[in-house]
């Protein structure tokens, strides 16, 4: 489980998160979302590492990141995987190299150990067999999924996805949430997930947290955002007029 | 005035610090070695042949043309090709050009693999980012580098002695006499010091301005040109420092 609590990041002149708590359970896809310029990623980057929060306390089971020195973040990094929005795939590497790198890096595996490890991992986000293209050959939808395989080839405890379905099409979105769902199901992982997209929130959104001008503003499950009351929510996820015209049916 | 070169000065040294830290895994930082000594050295061997060849050629006919002396013997020529090749053409001309090729490279490589969050992912995985992308970038330039400055050397040399076929300035006979006349083996080793300083101004400045690009592709063009800027200050100013410090004893 990893939890936040009254976590504050500015840059600047500009408070982008303003006292943040939440909680993040293992086994569940967890899913943030809010506005544009409402503090998502800023929250995942603090919650990385990759931002250190001004104050406040990030807890990864009940081990506090946010006062660790760095050798000990280490630790916990060991544990993390993260997919990125473009997929930060290294373009150097080709599919096999590029899921194998953190065991390459870290683990005292043998080669074939390795290798099978791999193709179990792309296998899993069925890429079978493409071992060998480089990460140019590849189609958006599938630099996601290599995304997802190198994320997950170290067993890891929490996994991080920054707007997982930014640019792909709703019948892939749909393969990546799945597979994203599945995979946090089985390993029994800490699943937190930062997206705008409303299919999303639906499909596989156990735990949604909705962030609104640097503020917690609401807090459920998929299910419950299409009936909540909270306005800011209403207005981000029936933008539309068509969607208003639903609700007000519906509902 | 002076807070931003002392930020980015501070800011350096905290990189270098960085870089120059134990390796989480010996064997991968080998081998991005040894990928960046090749792409470094083979990749640069023939713009620094062919440029290193014609400079060799120019100088010779244009020293020949400024000794005009019943006083100076011809064999001078090679003298000062010799010399100006190994002191300061095949150096610091070299070098200068490096720093475009090179620099350029280093810095838009780690600038898009910034843009695309490749370091993040890295340093995300618990890796060190400054340790393996720009460690093994550095070692690369300080053993590529020198390399190609000796090859610069030879190839320079022998553009000169090539022109003394053709060109009519002085017989192949009168070079080589040149070429051995009061040789300072010395000469080599202030070159070769030299070729190191610049290997580590063109590949840790370079690295410096692609590994924090903040923005777009108009920041990574941004941080190229400032890469090649830099260098080549830093080069001319090391240039006249390691000659006053070293020549002047």
């Amino acid at each position: 489980m990893i939890e936040i609590k009254n976590i504050k990041k500015r840059f600047g002149a500009n408070e982008v998160l303003k006292g943040i708590s939440a909680k993040f359970e293992a086994g569940k896809t967890n899913l943030i979302i809010g506005t544009s310029g409402s503090g998502k990623t800023v929250t995942i980057k603090c919650m990385v590492g990759l931002y250190e929060v001004d104050s406040g306390e990030i807890l990864y089971d009940g081990r506090n990141f946010s006062t660790m020195t760095l050798a000990e973040r280490k630790v916990i990094r060991k544990e993390i995987g993260m997919l990125f929005q473009g997929g930060a795939l290294f373009d150097s590497l080709n599919i096999e190299q590029n899921v194998m790198f953190p065991l390459n890096m870290f683990s005292t595996m043998t080669k074939k150990e390795k290798t099978d490890r791999v193709n179990f991992c792309l296998d899993r986000v069925n890429l079978s067999g493409k071992n060998k293209l480089s990460p140019s050959e590849i189609s958006g939808g599938m630099k996601k999924r290599v995304g997802i395989a190198r994320a997950i080839v170290m067993n890891p405890k929490y996994l991080f996805c920054d707007e997982p379905n930014s640019g792909l099409d709703p019948q892939t979105s749909l393969v990546v949430d799945q597979l994203i769902k599945e995979i946090t199901q089985e390993f029994q992982i800490t699943t937190i997930i930062n997206t705008h997209d409303m299919n999303s929130v639906l499909e596989i959104g156990d735990h949604v947290v909705f962030l609104w001008k640097g503020l917690k503003d609401w807090e459920g499950s998929g299910r419950e955002v299409l009936t909540a009351t909270n306005p800011e929510l209403n207005e981000f996820i029936f933008a539309s007029k068509f969607l208003k015209e639903i609700k007000n049916r519906t509902f | 005035m002076f807070t931003t070169p002392l930020y980015h000065f501070g800011k350096y040294c905290l990189m270098l610090k960085s870089t120059f830290s134990l390796p989480e895994n010996r064997g991968m930082y080998w081998r991005e070695t040894l990928r960046q000594m090749v792409s470094m050295g083979i990749g640069s061997l023939g713009i620094v042949i062919v440029i290193s060849f014609f400079l060799g050629a120019v100088t010779t006919v244009q020293t020949a043309y400024q000794l005009v002396s019943p006083i100076v013997p011809l064999y001078v020529v090679a003298e000062i090709v010799r010399d100006s090749s190994i002191l300061e053409l095949s150096v610091t001309v070299i070098c200068l050009v490096l720093a475009g090729k090179i620099g350029s490279n280093l810095a838009s490589e780690l600038g898009t693999m910034r843009i695309s969050e490749q370091i993040d992912a890295l340093e995300i995985m618990g890796v060190n980012s400054k340790a393996y992308l720009i460690l093994p970038k550095i070692l690369g330039a300080l053993i590529a580098i020198p390399a190609l400055v000796v090859t610069s050397c030879f190839i320079t040399i022998l553009g000169g002695y090539t022109i003394t076929f053709f060109g009519g300035v002085l017989t192949p006979e009168q070079f080589i006499y040149g070429l051995h006349d009061k040789f300072v083996p010395f000469n080599v080793t202030f070159s070769l010091i030299k070729a190191f300083t610049f290997g580590f101004v063109i590949s840790s400045i370079s690295c410096y301005c692609g590994y924090y690009t903040d923005g777009g592709a108009f920041e990574i063009g941004n941080s190229s040109t400032n890469a090649v800027v830099w260098s080549c200050i830093f080069i001319l100013a090391f240039d006249f420092l390691l000659a006053k410090i070293i020549l002047s004893v």
